[in-house]
């Protein structure tokens, strides 16, 4: 099943992801409009994750896993071996359930990107640093400790930080995978208030096992099962009127 | 592991009391057309009496469906149900205030002698009735089809409402003295009809329930 986006900023054909001889997901075509957010929903198995983490490829890292079908973006189908992984990981960043700060500075962390892609002029670095920090609501809590370690920060604020680290390298395309599931509901509020304001700038796809979460701050919602997309929509009419009676009863409680 | 069981619980609660106020309102437009008949003015008392029972309901339902708002966090169609719930209790408790401003009448009317049997009135409350019935039975039995057929059942009695105030007036025409009375009666037929659009807008709203969108059946 697909679903027509007017502004596509990428898109999935036949996407299928092997574990060894399992199909994990099953022949997925998906189009994620261009600045919206998408939230992947379904219940633990249902290929949600590993969906997310083959728009970037991130799956090479799994022994056994295999992908076919096809993944464009700009007018590349990044599926392609011939690939740069890399360059691809600047252009779609990741955002994990658990904040993963690198045993660094705050400052390093955001710089340590931009550095490898090879900027090395110190004024651009701290220009690139404060931006990032800026953008995700952490300039103001940390310009005065910069070079402290990132590891004294709070859940919340690490988990800011690897989307500040994310987005210092100016990427056009943001996953999270649960990004706010282990962070308490202030914090949770923050995360989600920051991917309101970042999708001014970024096409954003998260995968969230919290309904409400999907629901407040996703503009299209697709519900995966048994690893089919059973249903992409506006999120609103998915928590108000889906289609699909399984939607229903997913979101309502009433399996998963 | 899947909990909703006290969810369901509340719903089904939810749907109890609005079966009850149902039940109610038949039961008072029934007596009230009664005691119009006979002018029974006891009776027509002890209705007005009954009426706070219904808004009681009411607001046991609006908590209930506010409590379950706020402790479960609905979506879908258990949104809808809750939804639905709020405004079918509001236009039972209003069918229920109709029915009581048909027993006023009566006691309006004490003292008098009726200026004409009435045929027409009570024929037309018989239909509303059936209405108030089948408006229940496709909430509960969540029958779309039952909910349209009843955009028909409003449109005849509508006819039978204009039918009824033609010969009033013409009554009236007739015998000046028959005015203070039939206008009276001219009020009775308009509340029924409004019982009737409230019937009407409860289908209305078990077709939202079912398919996610909202009909006017009430055109």
């Amino acid at each position: 099943m697909s679903t027509v986006a007017t502004r596509a900023a990428f898109y999935t054909k036949d996407l299928s992801v092997y574990y060894g001889e399992k199909q994990a997901v099953k022949k997925i075509g998906m189009e994620f409009p261009d600045r919206e957010v998408v939230a992947l929903i379904g219940p633990s198995g249902c290929g949600k994750s590993t969906f997310l983490r083959s728009l970037n490829r991130m799956n090479d890292l799994i022994p056994g896993a295999r992908i076919e079908g096809e993944v464009w973006i700009n007018d590349q189908n990044i599926c392609d071996p011939r690939t740069d992984v890399v360059q691809l990981r600047q252009q779609i960043g990741m955002v994990w359930q658990r904040p993963n700060p690198f045993h660094k500075s705050i400052y390093e962390n955001i710089a340590f990107g931009a550095r490898y892609h090879g900027i090395k002029d110190k004024k651009a670095l701290d220009a690139i640093v404060e931006q990032a920090l800026r953008k995700t609501a952490l300039w103001d809590e940390v310009k005065d400790r910069l070079n402290q370690s990132a590891l004294a920060l709070s859940g919340g604020q690490q988990q800011r930080l690897c989307i500040a680290r994310s987005v210092a390298v100016r990427p056009s395309i943001l996953l999270m995978d649960e990004p706010a599931s282990a962070l308490d509901p202030v914090s949770t509020a923050k995360i989600e208030e920051l991917i309101a304001e970042l999708k001014k700038e970024y096409t954003i796809v998260i995968v969230t096992h919290n309904m409400h979460q999907a629901a407040r701050v996703s503009d299209r919602t697709a519900f995966f099962f048994l690893g089919d997309l059973v249903e992409y929509d506006d999120t609103r009419t998915i928590f108000t009127n889906p289609s699909r009676k399984s939607t229903d009863d997913y979101i309502s409680g009433r399996f998963g | 592991m899947v909990v909703r069981k006290e969810f369901d619980i509340g719903l089904e609660q939810l749907q109890q009391m609005l079966v009850e106020m149902g039940n109610h309102v038949e039961r008072a437009l029934a007596e009230s057309m009664e005691a119009l008949a006979t002018l029974d003015v006891e009776r027509a008392r002890a209705i007005v009496k009954e009426d706070p029972k219904l808004n009681q309901i009411e607001e046991k339902i609006a908590d209930l469906g506010a409590k379950l708002i706020a402790t479960q966090q609905p979506v879908a169609k258990d949104l809808r149900r809750i939804l639905i719930a709020f405004k079918i209790s509001s236009d039972l408790e209003r069918m229920g205030d109709l029915s009581v401003d048909i027993a006023k009448v009566v006691l309006r009317l004490e003292g008098q002698t009726l200026v004409k049997p009435l045929l027409d009135l009570p024929r037309m409350s018989d239909m509303v009735r059936v209405m108030i019935q089948e408006s229940i039975r496709s909430y509960i039995d969540e029958n779309v089809d039952l909910a349209y057929k009843m955009a028909k059942d409003d449109d005849q009695v509508d006819a039978l409402y204009s039918q009824i105030l033609r010969e009033l007036f013409s009554l009236m025409a007739e015998n000046p003295k028959t005015v203070g009375q039939a206008m009276y009666l001219c009020f009775v037929g308009r509340y029924i009809e409004r019982i009737a659009d409230h019937a009407t807008n409860i289908g209305e709203n078990v077709v939202y329930l079912v398919i996610g969108k909202r009909p006017d059946l009430n055109q």
